[in-house]
């Protein structure tokens, strides 16, 4: 069961069967840039990036994206940085790891962001996604389209948040410009 | 993929016919108990054993032999049988496992794939042995990797299964191995693969000590042994708790739980995983208490920029509360922290012991039974690493080897307190001692003639904590004076100068054939006395370009005593590995460069384990000159 989330809906991060999650990961895809002739190399490469970024009463703590791939803590693992893309099949090209019961007390949001590295837009970019999957049964919760998205460079793509004694996941999809999620910052903080 | 077990581990098995093959290298009686839910056999008559070789489910061979094979059908053995236990033991009258090759056992399914294999190691005056239990968790069954070994021979380790006269039994089948042992013992070949898995045979001991007549304190006498290691908690809860909430228990931390190719890798693995997760665990703690602390201070000036709160109450309650929420986000985080330190010191106190000599304390037991090893191995212990969260909790500091640079064991005041405690001299003998210890360690760890230790004490100061190396044999007397510091220095200089020049040019085997091809550790007393300008200059050069030729420097010095050559030494100083006799808090991990404490490798005070070890290493090296 995949549910394309719409702008703001959000959604309890717990099982049916009671207990909440413990892993999430987020995924990242998009198809490379089609090669041409001989030289295919000089075909100018799509970079998207993924970030996640860690808050505590709204103070950005940790970030983790591709020059930083662990959290301190090590809760959150980025899988490594992807320059080029995939084959658009649907595999995820970047992921981000989130082991929920091992992050931090004091951090109560994890913003996850996309970010094309290379300047192209959305508009540009072939069967880009992504998703938001429960690691421990790979149940997909939320996706994203991202291509024919609009003039946009980067997405502001979804935060998880501390509810009580577990976690609920937010969808907020909201279109951003920007090449590292540095960028995004102004437009990250009216969402917490 | 075949599980390698360590003592105490357990392993699902997937099917229920199987087999269980044995080779010990050396005639042994193999058999089998059946065991109730309790764990006690009911009688002898489930015992299966050479003279009553068949039991339901279960198939022993007959007589004593070197490779024997088990048949198992756990679904054909009785309802009220839990644990069918593998035992193994010696026949003759003074035989103990120890002066024999470790026992290998692997269980295989009918296919003949391994399922699992363990070698029995850490034996010594034992003459019998429970050698795998196999046993029965709700409905599925296990195999553990026993290797509890009995003094008193079988009749104390069927004692321990609960029988009534033991003594009876262990006789009844000794007496029926003994009169066919003549035709039995080459009755199953050898499998060639086979001996890949048995550990070298060890050099029987000179002097083998007949067996002691009683079992000695604790074993074979009383109940049943306790298996469980005292520090760990929840044991049984995992298995027979109900699988309804399997995140509450967390998992019993087992030695060797990483990936890896061999024992070795997989502790050196799993060390490096404690390590990074105990950086991780306090990085979140300290981060949590860091923002605690600035919302507490933000909150506590809001409060008192509030001019209107001021004369009333509200600014009292305003502070209270900010302190109020301070101290319960610490507080949660403390629990969080403590949550992890628990997991990380069971798995330290089951890690620790599993040790083997290169990765060990050295009041670590397994150095009492040193060998000189075959193998060299990944890393070496050179000290323990804790955190203030928890001082108890001692992480291994493993190294690599080969040495990718040099040590330098820091004799100098620094700014640590522990070393302004001390008075100079007093310093310097403790550094001295460390830089020994490592060496010893060094030597220890490398196979046979593969290691060698030159030292260089200018004025002989150090003669009293080199002796152990020099006493031994394992290292040759240090050189003296201006005169032995310069030859010594040559020597080892024309080395690397010949080495690189082989290797540049790609002609390794255009070496002199008389060339030593062991790793050399040049250990540097008293430096800079007793150097000359070019001797300094021939140091740094073996500072620089020895590492890459297996020439390595272990200095014991004061930056302060050398301050005479100014910034010329800094590169020196820089290249070295920096270590320190005492406890001291200079090293950061790579993950999040928290300040670790290092605490030196110290050799419990009055023991002779240094000589012990060096004695061995001299004469095994001497043995494969001669």
């Amino acid at each position: 069961m995949s549910v394309n989330m719409t702008k703001g809906q959000a959604i309890s991060l717990e099982k049916r069967g009671g207990g909440s999650l413990s892993q999430v990961r987020m995924g990242l895809g998009w198809q490379a840039a089609p090669r041409r002739g001989l030289f295919g190399s000089r075909t100018r490469e799509i970079d998207l990036d993924a970030s996640a970024v860690l808050f505590a009463e709204k103070q950005p703590v940790d970030v983790v994206f591709f020059r930083h791939l662990v959290s301190d803590d090590g809760s959150v693992k980025h899988t490594g940085d992807n320059l080029v893309g995939g084959a658009g099949q649907g595999g995820d090209d970047e992921a981000i790891l989130v082991d929920l019961e091992r992050v931090p007390v004091h951090i109560d949001q994890i913003v996850f962001t996309v970010n094309s590295f290379t300047g192209q837009t959305f508009q540009e970019v072939q069967n880009a996604f992504c998703r938001i999957v429960d690691e421990t049964n790979g149940q997909e919760l939320a996706r994203y389209t991202l291509d024919g998205g609009g003039n946009y460079t980067a997405q502001i793509m979804a935060k998880v948040h501390r509810v009580g004694s577990g976690w609920q996941m937010t969808a907020l999809g909201n279109p951003a410009n920007g090449r590292t999620f540095q960028d995004l910052m102004p437009a990250i903080l009216p969402h917490l | 993929m075949t599980a390698e077990l360590v003592r105490g581990q357990n392993h699902p098995l997937p099917e229920t016919r199987l087999e269980i093959r044995v080779s010990a290298g050396h005639p042994v009686l193999a058999g089998a108990a059946l065991g109730d839910e309790q764990g006690r056999v009911a009688g002898a008559e489930w015992i299966a054993h050479p003279g009553a070789p068949s039991l339901p489910g279960v198939d022993v061979p007959g007589g004593t032999a070197a490779d024997h094979r088990l048949a198992v059908d756990l679904d054909a053995v009785p309802d009220a049988v839990h644990r069918v236990s593998v035992l193994l033991a010696l026949t003759g009258p003074a035989a103990r496992f120890g002066a024999l090759a470790a026992p290998f056992v692997a269980v295989t399914g009918p296919d003949g794939t391994e399922i699992a294999s363990y070698t029995i190691t850490g034996l010594d005056t034992e003459s019998a042995v429970v050698a795998l239990e196999l046993y029965r968790r709700q409905g599925a069954w296990k195999v553990r990797a026993m290797g509890q070994g009995y003094e008193g021979g079988l009749a104390a380790l069927l004692g321990d299964q609960g029988l009534e006269r033991p003594a009876d039994l262990a006789a009844t089948i000794l007496a029926t191995v003994a009169q066919d042992s003549a035709p039995a013992a080459p009755s199953h070949v050898p499998e060639p693969e086979r001996v890949l898995h048995t550990a070298p045979p060890t050099a029987p001991d000179p002097a083998p000590a007949p067996p002691p007549p009683t079992p000695a304190t604790g074993i074979g006498t009383g109940g049943p042994v306790d298996y469980s290691h005292p520090g760990r908690r929840t044991t049984p809860a995992q298995d027979s708790a109900p699988a309804s909430e399997p995140r509450q228990a967390p998992p019993v931390p087992v030695a060797g739980d990483a990936s890896g190719w061999s024992m070795d890798e997989r502790l050196y693995n799993q060390v490096w995983g404690m390590f990074e997760d105990l950086a991780r665990t306090a990085a979140a703690y300290r981060s949590a208490c860091d923002f605690a602390e600035s919302r507490l201070d933000r909150e506590l000036d809001e409060a008192l920029t509030d001019y209107r709160s001021r004369a009333g109450g509200a600014n009292d309650a305003a502070r209270a509360a900010a302190r109020a929420r301070h101290d319960e986000l610490v507080e949660r985080a403390r629990e969080v922290l403590d949550r992890d330190l628990a997991q990380l010191a069971a798995e330290s106190e089951v890690v620790e012991p599993a040790l083997p000599i290169a990765y060990a304390r050295w009041d670590n037991p397994v150095w009492h039974a040193y060998r000189v090893p075959a193998e060299e191995p990944m890393a070496v212990r050179l000290g323990d690493l804790h955190l203030p969260e928890r001082t108890d909790l001692r992480i291994p500091m493993l190294v690599r080897l080969p040495l990718e640079r040099g040590l330098w064991v820091d004799s100098g005041r620094g700014h640590s307190e522990a070393a302004g405690l001390l008075d100079e001299a007093e310093l310097r003998r403790l550094a001295l001692d460390c830089a020994v210890a490592h060496a010893a360690r060094l030597l220890a760890a490398h196979p046979a003639g593969e290691f060698a230790v030159h030292l260089i004490d200018p004025a002989g100061a150090g003669a009293a904590a080199l002796a152990p190396l020099v006493e031994t044999g394992a290292a040759a007397p240090p050189a003296r004076g201006a005169a032995g510091v310069s030859a010594a220095l040559e020597q080892l200089t024309e080395r690397v100068d010949l080495l690189q020049m082989a290797l540049r040019s790609g002609a390794t085997d255009a070496l002199p054939p008389g060339l030593d091809t062991a790793r050399q550790l040049l250990i540097v007393h008293d430096f800079p006395h007793g150097f000359d300008d070019r001797a300094v200059t021939r140091l740094r050069y073996l500072a620089d370009e020895g590492p890459s030729v297996g020439v390595h420097l272990l200095m014991v010095a004061a930056r302060e005593d050398a301050a005479a050559y100014g910034p010329l030494l800094d590169p020196l100083w820089r290249s070295l590995l920096r270590l320190t006799p005492v406890p001291d808090d200079h090293l950061a991990d790579p993950w999040v460069g928290h300040a670790w404490s290092y605490e030196p490798p110290l050799v419990p005070p009055g023991s002779s384990i240094l000589r012990q070890v060096l004695t061995q290493v001299a004469s095994a090296r001497h043995g494969k000159q001669a």
